[in-house]
């Protein structure tokens, strides 16, 4: 066991997580160079892209320290984004220690200082490392004032590195060897692992991602899952070596691999404790959660006849991705589809992207939701996250919306503009911190539906790119909200709706008709849209029609040409959907959430 | 000699790619030679010779015949004396039959024309494109003004009482009031028909780089409307039959009896390289290159460039589209003899909506655009046949 080291590469977006991890790697010799493809561990081609880590992936690197001892360095790599911050949790619980990065332009950001409490809070060994300082724009001393300052860490523990040029990696290593303690654990005691990830394989079912803190795991085990008591019978153990390696067992201190015919991800719960069922060990391992959406939409196919073909998607992306939750819907504009759940924005956007890309499916989505309390008068309370659901307001009594703590880290100077957009945003209880000469950080209550709408992307903005933000769920508070729907051509959208605060419903009605007024294609006839409250009309736009859309030339026996050409309009309009005689893009749903200086 | 509507049913056309220029328009995409010499026009004349025979007995008698191009009126008279025997030396062309021949104004001379005459060529489609010596410029055209009014007026001489002069609009920089004045000029000979296209930019064409350039930008919908408003306005006072989008004719017998064809799915054969043709729900073509056309044609083969079968769906969808393009519309009894499909049942919303926008007519039997309607017609053409993919799937396969 001590010559195991588990630790955790935690960071800010895009400060060179993957990268980082990538070097490391490809420095074991894990990899041959000429078959490496940068960021190995960001398999998706949206991670790639994106630049973040959705699924945390794990991998063990063999090293031959300096003091001539080989060790096995459990890198276990944790989801990027505040959306996730769960599963970072259970991916720390299963460290000794992590690698702090931080980049030598950007400084320390909010996720910085989030991520290092959450390491703080597993009582990790934290190991400040500077990346990117072969950038022009790199600032070491500016970045190792604020470790100082901001994260009270002594600076000069900081390790200097530029993954990308892979620069400063081994010295990383020895840090990682000398400072990180091995695990501590007991292979005498009864088996208890956390499980921090799981992965679907279509050929051998639920690959469950876990640390083993006491006892042993070997093939034809009986296990029980103690979150929910279920009872598997262990198929194989091993590790990640890149790939999956088949091991004789897996004892304490280890990180590995179960394959124990678990059907779906879903049967499976991250931060939920594995022991043996004929020797069960005292109690589970502390930190366990459901994880419990916080954003809700509906998705429709495209066309109707695809429903089915949805659902089987849907339900085929579920065995890989536990958060996403999700039952049936109608809609009486958009036909049949499914209500969901998602742990944040992010991870809606992620879900369709990948039904889109993965599956094939066309689809279409709702206003996005959150989840709103209603009090009625008979003393009934229902939780609703579907406008379509929204009580009779004569029978109501009470409305209740979810609120945050959000946390953000920015320059000064950007104080007032980041202040008035949280006030704009129904902002309360503001507490200023200054972690250091003109840096602040601020934190501030506000509403959840607030920072779906347009609230991160607007920060980014006003700060030139420098605020970062994080945020926590902390309860309900009262609050006056009405049904906002919106009209095409005199008919009601259900899928546009939304449940806003009324104080906010003309001026969100207005910017709905012009979101939707400046997304909906110009068509053969008119198109009307309307903001409705109540049956008020409080907004209005017009989206005047084609008047010239023919092409002058079709002589000549060649029609084929022609044809062709309005088959591939046709084809463009496929992203639409139709509701009464307008088509309306799928842009046009996510769009009245997006404010107007994007 | 009687000119009344073709007979009906209608006789199937027969359409002559003549693929030679003296030069190049930088906005036409149709394939030509140029610079040529008259040996590739007598091998070009012998080559067509074997490919009407390969066609001689697959179509029944003609009853328009099309010399278009390319430029017809490049060849000389003995050369079109060769292609006017050709045809018929293989091919049954009915009496009294449309016989057209394409007529850069450049070379409208009285000894060409007779002998046009004498072929019993008797309609004559010139291409003035302009009376506006800077327009003909920029359009890259080796005839000016002046030649343009002397080619009618030959034309007119020649004894042809059946002209039909094309005319381009919407050329960059021209004002609507410009181009109604090259229309006023054209109107003084009194044409029996007249085609009146915008410029359109086509792939391939020299045009096309420029406007990848910026230098050609697309002329704005409320432009290019109006230019087909006043076009229409213009054209209907002076008596003139707004049958098609660009095309007017003055009465219902003068309309082009061959590209009616072309849009109501009658059969039709294309000779020469780039031809299509038509036949039975299946339509083919020639590729764009003579040397190959006349290599396949020496050894005996069909120089097929390519061919489909039209699927339920886009013989719906062409049906729809080109129907719409003409005032006579698409004839409801037609449209559910061909395609099974009763329009105004199945798809009364959409025609009431259209009507109630000023876009369409119910009348005798057909769904008519206006003219408003015509000017969007594509457009008319892709809600009506979504609308009917979407209930009834006509579209047919629909998987990619």
């Amino acid at each position: 066991m001590n010559q195991i080291r588990n630790f955790s590469i935690i960071a800010h977006i895009d400060h060179g997580k993957s990268t980082l991890a990538d070097r490391m790697i490809q420095f074991t010799g894990l990899v041959e160079d000429r078959n490496f493809k940068d960021q190995i561990l960001d398999n998706m081609d949206i991670e790639r892209e994106r630049g973040i880590t959705i699924k945390s992936q794990a991998v063990s690197l063999p090293y031959r320290a300096a003091d001539g001892q080989e060790y096995t360095l459990n890198l276990i790599d944790t989801p990027g984004h505040v959306d996730f911050s769960y599963e970072v949790s259970r991916s720390l619980a299963s460290c000794e220690g992590v690698l702090l990065l931080v980049d030598a332009a950007q400084g320390v950001q909010a996720q910085t200082v989030a991520n290092l409490y959450m390491a703080m809070e597993h009582d990790l060994e934290v190991i400040p490392v500077i990346n990117k300082i072969d950038l022009p724009t790199a600032d070491i001393e500016r970045v190792m004032e604020q470790i100082d300052g901001e994260l009270g860490i002594d600076p000069y523990k900081a390790i200097p590195c530029s993954a990308k040029a892979g620069i400063g990696i081994e010295p990383i290593f020895e840090a990682i060897v000398k400072k990180i303690p091995p695990p501590k654990g007991d292979d005498g005691l009864p088996l208890s692992a956390l499980i921090f990830d799981a992965k679907y394989d279509p050929f051998r079912g639920t690959i469950i991602h876990c640390r083993v803190f006491d006892g042993r795991v070997r093939a034809g085990d009986q296990i029980r899952f103690m979150h929910n008591g279920t009872v598997y019978r262990v198929e194989e153990v091993g590790k990640f070596l890149l790939t999956r390696s088949r091991m004789e067992s897996l004892g304490a201190g280890e990180v590995g691999y179960i394959i124990a015919g678990v059907k779906t991800v879903s049967d499976v719960h991250v931060g939920d404790t594995i022991t043996l069922d004929g020797r069960p060990c005292a109690k589970p391992l502390p930190g366990f959660r459901e994880a419990k959406p916080v954003v809700f939409a509906s998705i429709y196919p495209i066309a109707s006849d695809d429903y089915e073909e949805l659902s089987i998607a849907l339900e085929k992306y579920k065995l890989n991705d536990a958060a996403l939750v999700y039952q049936k819907d109608s809609s009486v504009a958009l036909g049949q589809g499914f209500r969901c759940g998602f742990l944040g924005l992010l991870h809606l956007d992620i879900v369709q992207e990948r039904l889109e890309r993965e599956f094939n499916q066309s689809i279409v989505l709702s206003v996005p939701s959150v989840r709103y309390r209603f009090t009625l008068k008979m003393g009934e309370v229902l939780e609703i996250d579907n406008p379509s659901l929204y009580p009779d307001p004569a029978k109501i009594d009470r409305t209740e919306e979810p609120y945050i703590r959000a946390t953000m880290m920015f320059p000064e100077k950007y104080l007032g503009t980041v202040m008035k957009l949280c006030l704009d945003k129904r902002g309360s209880n503001t507490r200023i911190h200054y972690p250091s000469p003109g840096r602040t950080e601020l934190f501030v209550e506000m509403p959840l539906a607030e920072v779906i709408f347009d609230f991160y992307d607007r920060l980014k903005t006003l700060t030139q790119g420098y605020g970062s933000f994080d945020y926590e769920i902390i309860d309900y508070r009262v609050s006056d909200l009405v049904l906002l729907d919106i009209l095409v051509n005199g008919e009601k959208v259900d899928a546009l709706s939304q449940i806003v605060h009324r104080d906010r419903a003309r001026e969100r009605g207005v910017h709905a008709c012009d979101r939707l007024k400046d997304e909906i294609p110009r068509q053969m006839f008119k198109i009307a849209i309307q903001g409705a409250i109540g049956g008020q009309i409080v907004s209005r736009s017009t989206i005047s029609p084609f008047r010239k859309d023919v092409i002058a030339k079709c002589y000549g026996g060649d029609i084929t040409r022609k044809r062709k050409l309005l088959e591939k309009q046709k084809k463009g309009k496929k992203r639409m959907k139709m509701v009464g005689n307008v088509s309306i893009p799928q842009s046009a749903f996510i769009a009245v959430l997006k404010s107007d200086t994007d | 000699m009687d000119r009344r509507a073709p007979p009906v049913p209608s006789r199937p056309g027969l359409y002559v790619h003549v693929p030679f220029c003296l030069t190049k328009c930088p906005y036409c995409h149709f394939y030509s030679r140029s610079p040529f010499g008259r040996e590739d026009v007598n091998r070009w004349l012998d080559a067509l010779s074997l490919e009407a025979a390969l066609y001689r007995d697959l179509f029944p008698p003609f009853d328009t015949v099309y010399i278009g191009g390319g430029t017809p009126s490049a060849l000389t008279a003995s050369e079109m004396g060769r292609l006017a025997a050709a045809i018929r030396g293989n091919f049954t062309i009915e009496p009294f039959s449309e016989w057209t021949v394409e007529v850069n104004p450049g070379d409208a001379t009285a000894g060409l024309l007779a002998v046009y005459r004498d072929l019993g060529i008797n309609r004559v489609n010139a291409g003035i494109q302009s009376f506006d010596d800077e327009t003909l410029s920029f359009l890259g055209r080796r005839h000016d003004a002046r030649q343009a009014a002397k080619a009618v007026e030959a034309l007119r001489n020649a004894g042809f009482d059946n002209i039909g002069l094309d005319l381009l609009y919407g050329i960059p920089g021209q004002t609507v009031e410009e181009w109604l004045e090259t229309l006023s000029a054209a109107l003084r000979y009194g044409p029996e028909h007249l085609s009146c296209y915008e410029l359109t930019v086509e792939q391939g064409t020299p045009f096309s780089v420029l406007r990848e350039k910026g230098v050609l930008p697309p002329l704005p919908e409320d432009l290019s409307l109006r230019f087909f408003m006043e076009t229409s306005g213009r054209l209907t006072d002076s008596g003139y039959l707004h049958y098609e989008v660009s095309n007017f004719a003055r009465d219902a017998s003068l309309r082009s009896g061959h590209n009616r064809k072309y849009w109501d799915h009658t059969p039709y054969l294309g000779l020469g390289p780039s031809a299509h043709s038509f036949l039975d729900g299946r339509r083919w073509w020639n590729g764009e290159d003579l040397d190959a056309w006349e290599k396949s044609l020496r050894e005996g083969r069909r120089p097929a460039g390519g061919e489909e079968v039209l699927t339920a769906g886009q013989r719906c969808l062409e049906s729809l589209f080109l129907g719409l393009r003409t005032s006579e519309g698409i004839s409801l009894d037609g449209f559910r003899e061909e395609h099974g499909i009763d329009l105004l049942a199945r798809q009364g919303g959409l025609v009431e909506r259209s009507a109630a926008e000023g876009l369409l007519v119910v009348d005798g039997g057909a769904l008519k655009p206006t003219v408003r309607g015509m000017a969007v017609a594509d457009g008319l053409a892709r809600l009506f046949s979504e609308s009917l993919s979407l209930r009834d799937g006509v579209s047919g396969p629909s998987g990619t």
